[in-house]
């Protein structure tokens, strides 16, 4: 098959690799019909996320058509279109069944959870295309996918539903959702949101469904502001003014409810603290750049709730504790819990009260894939979201 | 409905299939779950060996893992895990020996010999194997078992496992330990050498895909395809055993 394989920094290419094939028994095999390149996977283009290996194929934001099943699943049969969520859960351990599904604690196998271990304290989860500190799975840029514990994760969808109306129940519509949850939405709230790349875009979204009053959008694209605009928010361009003022004059002087830091690691602008950060990653001596979650801190209310959807791997350094305790701030964070909200998002999905499709900007052949990692590095403002197609635009 | 532990040879089948397709990783490791190794620096090695075999096969153990034969001697460690099933499942799985080719990496095969005794057959580097009996000291059902290489064993080593209800229904905190002694000549030297630098490692794996295996009747991997020598596609997780076991 076709495969979108990582070689190295700012490296991807299309190549020819082995089909998958069933392995355990509950297992799939999925055609992929529709696949998208996330925010996060430009952390692996960028190779900020460490034991990548050359020929990693990746990918965690796929579906398709199940095409095998393992002798062991019943759940699913051939010929059933399917979203598979990007966290690989088991469905049986004490995570799993407390629906923290993002904490799985048997899909990481057993040789590749060490590093994690060590690393975090407790190995990680399993996820798609994702490093090989979350399991080495293979991922959904390709023509098929090995989806393991097939009987729990996949979110079968109804005939007559285009690919892209639902493609997102894989990983960034649920991780908004979840980042504007993590908030304790009340009524009257004010909610910020940095960063309006997908997972920021669907918070905001998500924060006004859950009865956020207003939300305040943060970036500096242009285009990427105006689709947070369309969405209800207000907007506040950071090259322009000072975000904490800002935020402290729009809000009466109270300051956000709660703020949701939907950047992550690599955060952009030119604020002194990010150009030390950035020196610091490329010579090693720090993995993140936490600018925009100092930021987050420090413009939060007194009480107020900070939701970190935005990725990060490392360590951060003026890591503004003395505002967080001071303040008395509560932090939620964390890789989604896909499964968990897969039913509601679903049905949400079909009912016309969320919809996703206006965010995808770009659709190429998967052979096109490395130019969609390049454009979607490159052309933030323009290039909001790409979805690539292995089976050539029949979905 | 048939007990899955009592249907051996399949299970051995099986095992054999799973074997097979794990990783080769052409180190000798013992594939006991489990560490209580001995220090490296080990200076007099026979005596602490007799000590560490006292321990496991008099000292019960009791109260919160960690806080016992630590304190008697300081070159074992151990390693527990909780897994999400009934203390009894658990026990009658790790009962039948023959069972562990199907969650340890290196282990060829462990058959029964009698009701005591079984033969373990480990891979050891350059396609060679390691052989022994070993003899069942003690056996409480589903609260441990402890068992103890027999005389002539390539490698000289105890071990036990315990099994003790979770907290808060949270299934069976399962405790394992391993004590061996550095075989001899030349292949045992190797053996050992390799031995002592991974045992850690080769416990938390083997108690890994234990729970896995227990817990969700698979191994966890992110092998793309089942080797072309292997069957585990046709190797089903134990339906008999997930469906007997209480959810």
């Amino acid at each position: 098959m076709r495969a979108l394989t990582w070689q190295g920094k700012h490296d991807v290419r299309v190549e020819t690799v082995p089909d998958p094939g069933i392995v355990n028994p509950r297992d799939a095999i999925i055609r992929v019909t529709s696949t998208a390149i996330c925010g996060s996977d430009l952390h692996l283009y960028d190779h900020y996320i460490p034991r990548m290996k050359s020929g990693d194929i990746l990918g965690h934001e796929f579906m398709g058509e199940v095409v095998d099943v393992g002798s062991g699943n019943h759940a699913l049969s051939v010929g059933q279109r399917v979203v598979v969520p990007f966290v690989i859960a088991c469905g049986g351990c004490f995570f799993c069944q407390k629906q923290q599904y993002a904490a799985c604690d048997n899909s990481n196998p057993a040789d590749k959870a060490d590093v994690s271990e060590v690393a975090y304290g407790y190995p990680m989860t399993g996820a798609f295309g994702y490093s090989h500190l979350t399991g080495g799975y293979s991922g959904g840029q390709a023509e098929y996918v090995r989806v393991p514990y097939a009987d729990i994760g996949p979110i079968v969808i109804p005939e007559g539903i285009a690919d892209e109306r639902v493609l997102f129940l894989s990983d960034i519509l649920p991780t908004g959702w979840m980042a504007a949850e993590n908030c304790a939405i009340e009524s009257g709230d004010t909610i910020a949101v940095w960063g309006c790349g997908p997972v920021g875009l669907f918070a905001i979204q998500s924060a006004f469904l859950q009865g956020a009053q207003r939300v305040i959008a943060i970036d500096h694209y242009p285009h990427r502001l105006d689709l947070a605009k369309s969405l209800g928010a207000e907007v506040i361009d950071y090259e322009e003014v000072k975000v904490r003022e800002a935020l402290v004059e729009m809000t009466g002087g109270i300051g956000p409810d709660a703020c949701i830091d939907a950047v992550g690691m690599e955060s952009h602008g030119m604020a002194l603290d990010n150009v030390v950060d950035q020196v610091k990653a490329s010579v090693g001596l720090g993995t993140d750049r936490p600018h925009v979650l100092r930021q987050v801190i420090m413009a939060c209310r007194k009480g107020g709730r900070v939701s970190i959807p935005g990725v990060y791997g490392g360590f951060a350094d003026k890591f503004p504790i003395g505002a967080l305790m001071e303040k008395g701030l509560t932090i939620k964070t964390g890789q989604t819990h896909v499964q968990r909200y897969s039913d509601r998002l679903l049905q949400m999905i079909l009912d016309g009260a969320i919809d996703t499709t206006f965010l995808i900007s770009h659709r190429l052949p998967l052979e096109e894939a490395a130019n969609g990692y390049r454009m979607f590095k490159e052309q933030q403002n323009e290039v909001t979201k790409v979805v690539l197609k292995p089976d050539g635009w029949r979905h | 409905m048939r007990s899955p532990v009592d249907d051996s040879s399949t299970l051995e089948r099986r095992g054999r299939s799973m074997v097979t397709v794990a990783a080769l990783t052409g180190v000798a490791v013992l594939g006991v779950i489990g560490v209580r190794a001995l220090s490296r620096n080990s200076g007099n090695v026979g005596r602490r060996f007799r000590r560490i075999v006292e321990v496991l096969t008099n000292h019960r153990l009791s109260g919160a893992a960690g806080d016992n034969v630590a304190d008697e001697s300081e070159e074992l460690v151990e390693r527990t895990v909780t897994i999400n099933r009934p203390r009894h499942e658990l026990y009658m799985f790790w009962r039948d020996f023959g069972n562990l080719a199907l969650i340890m990496e290196n282990i060829e095969s462990v058959t029964e010999v009698d009701e005591r005794r079984s033969h373990w057959v480990v891979r050891a580097p350059a396609g060679t194997t390691l052989e022994w009996d070993s003899a069942i000291v003690e056996d409480i059902p589903d609260e441990l078992i402890s068992w103890q290489s027999e005389p002539g064993a390539d490698i000289t080593h105890s071990g036990r496992i315990d099994f003790r209800d979770a907290q808060g229904g949270r299934g069976t905190l399962v405790t394992a330990t391993i004590a061996y002694d550095p075989p001899a000549g030349a292949v045992g030297k190797l053996v050992a050498k390799l031995f002592q630098r991974e045992p850690k490692i080769q416990a938390r794996r083997d108690l890994r895909r234990f729970k896995q295996f227990m817990e969700t009747g698979e191994i966890a991997t992110s092998r793309m395809n089942a080797d072309a020598s292997a069957v585990t596609s046709t190797a089903q997780p134990d339906a008999a055993m997930r469906q007997a076991a209480p959810h």
